[in-house]
């Protein structure tokens, strides 16, 4: 059927009538601090939908035919309406996958979603190994997850998704991912680590090296469909043949994001204000701001190659990821800065990389969870004294929400 | 009522039964044809053509999908490639034969 017709990523460059895949984050409130967290979350946003805005957006997609909505937050299962939300969407044409922890997925739960259409679940998980794990996602979060996927399968439900963030400390892991969805009956799922969020804080310590990014390469051309990638990988097709999946950078175009407080984002890895359209509060809403945005226009209008216009792989690899590029302070018409040619990396060490522009907003926790092997405060004994350990402030706290800590800070 | 999984050969298709969406199928129409998805299965898949959408959409009011690509304007020497369009969709479950009335 595509006889004299453009191919169908390049159809999709120019943009849908509505996205295909849409991510919605519930909440920036999580229970865990993950050092590599995309939308920085930890604490809740006052700002943040209500249920009755929540089901407002569910109407709209319902209107927009978006069929289904990729749930994530922060940990979404936080919000005491989450499941009301979720019976909501699926009773209206939109179906549900979302992204947990697994924190609350008990027996029960896992019962009941075992027995609901048109819901899937996805546990993440970044080792397969307690230490590889909890080194990333924090103490305990290896037990939490795996005693959620021992739940799920033992109350039937085939085919949830368990979701892997690749890093230098778990790609040699892949074959011990892969036994772990087979053990429980569900497929695994491997996305591309990203400087987005507090990944901007350890991507140079957590990216992929040059040499395993092609053990990667080489392990999913092995698997096949068989493994899922949220076509997050397209930037390695440059190696030889493209990976399954659109290859190509959806952003605006069949991708995009809301968020906590209903900005809606190109793409759930740019959450800055670079690549903000605006918010579902507006008077034009989702679809609105889908059709009208300039942002949006601006990204389906068509790209140039720049720096790898002369580059025999950009047919394959398109540049690569957009949020990968912006937040390494990458010019967006050059490489990406893990291109397989390595001139991601060249450019990085020029002078030609400008200083990286920093993610936002910020809501993460303002305390470290305790970490393994840290030394834990010595308890009081009773009738010691000490003195009170008080800090009287000079000036009063900024706003919950700045993200700035020296937002309000004049020198005197 | 949704469609049971096909057990029939892939190469196959038969273009002279009457054929239907399955009820868990919606379709969003596009520039470049259409997007359809099952509820069911969970699956996507694109129309790459909008003559194409045109057969889909008509196959449950045609007596068969030869007579709904007729009615599309499919001419006779483009009907195997619409046959096996037609053979990928039954294969995922987006369309399926119907009890002839």
């Amino acid at each position: 059927m595509t006889t004299g017709l453009p191919a169908l990523a390049d159809q999709f460059a120019r943009g849908l009538q509505a996205p295909i895949c849409l991510t919605w984050e519930l909440t920036y409130a999580c229970n865990l601090s993950c050092v590599h967290c995309l939308s920085s979350s930890g604490r809740r946003d006052p700002r943040e939908l209500t249920t009755a805005e929540c089901m407002a957006v569910i109407d709209e997609l319902q209107r927009m035919q978006v069929f289904y909505v990729n749930i994530g937050g922060g940990e979404p299962t936080a919000r005491p309406d989450f499941w009301a939300l979720v019976d909501y969407a699926t009773g209206h044409d939109v179906g549900v996958k979302f992204s947990t922890n697994g924190v609350k997925i008990t027996p029960e739960t896992a019962r009941g979603l075992a027995g609901r259409d048109y819901v899937d679940v996805q546990i993440s998980l970044d080792g397969a190994t307690p230490e590889v794990n909890d080194a990333v996602r924090g103490r305990g979060s290896y037990e939490v997850a795996l005693r959620a996927m021992a739940n799920l399968a033992g109350a039937g439900f085939a085919g949830f998704k368990i979701s892997v963030v690749m890093t230098r400390h778990n790609v040699g892991q892949l074959d011990a991912f892969k036994a772990i969805a087979d053990r429980f009956g569900a497929q695994l799922r491997l996305t591309r680590l990203r400087p987005s969020g507090r990944g901007a804080d350890v991507w140079d310590e957590l990216h992929l090296h040059p040499g395993q990014q092609r053990e990667l390469y080489d392990w999913l051309v092995a698997h096949g469909t068989d493994v899922l990638t949220g076509d997050s990988f397209f930037h390695l097709s440059g190696y030889g043949a493209a990976l399954p999946g659109l290859n190509l950078c959806g952003a605006g175009r069949v991708v995009c994001l809301i968020d906590p407080v209903g900005d809606v984002y190109a793409c759930p890895f740019a959450i800055h204000p670079s690549f903000l359209a605006g918010n579902v509060r507006d008077p034009g809403g989702l679809a609105g701001l889908w059709q009208h945005s300039e942002l949006f226009a601006r990204l389906r209008r068509p790209q140039t190659g720049g720096a790898c216009e002369s580059c025999s792989a950009l047919r394959s690899c398109r540049g690569g990821c957009m949020a990968a590029k912006f937040f390494t302070g990458l010019p967006l018409d050059g490489p990406d800065p893990e291109c397989v040619k390595g001139h991601g990396e060249r450019v990085l060490a020029s002078a030609a990389a400008t200083v990286s522009p920093r993610p936002s907003p910020d809501h993460s926790h303002r305390t470290a969870p305790y970490q393994a092997g840290e030394p834990r405060p010595v308890p009081e004994r009773p009738g010691q004294r000490r003195p009170v350990p008080l800090t009287l402030l000079a000036r009063p706290p900024v706003t919950a929400c700045n993200p700035d800590p020296l937002a309000g800070f004049v020198p005197e | 009522m949704a469609c049971a999984a096909s057990t029939e050969p892939v190469e196959q298709f038969d273009l002279d039964a009457p054929w239907r969406l399955d009820a868990q199928v919606r379709v969003r129409p596009e520039a470049f044809g259409a997007l359809l998805y099952h509820f069911g299965t969970r699956r996507l898949s694109f129309l790459k053509s909008p003559a194409l959408l045109a057969v889909v959409r008509s196959l449950g009011a045609q007596p068969s999908a030869r007579a709904a690509c007729t009615a599309a304007g499919v001419q006779a020497e483009d009907l195997m490639r619409y046959a096996h369009a037609l053979q990928t969709l039954a294969a995922s479950q987006m369309i399926c034969k119907r009890e002839a009335a």
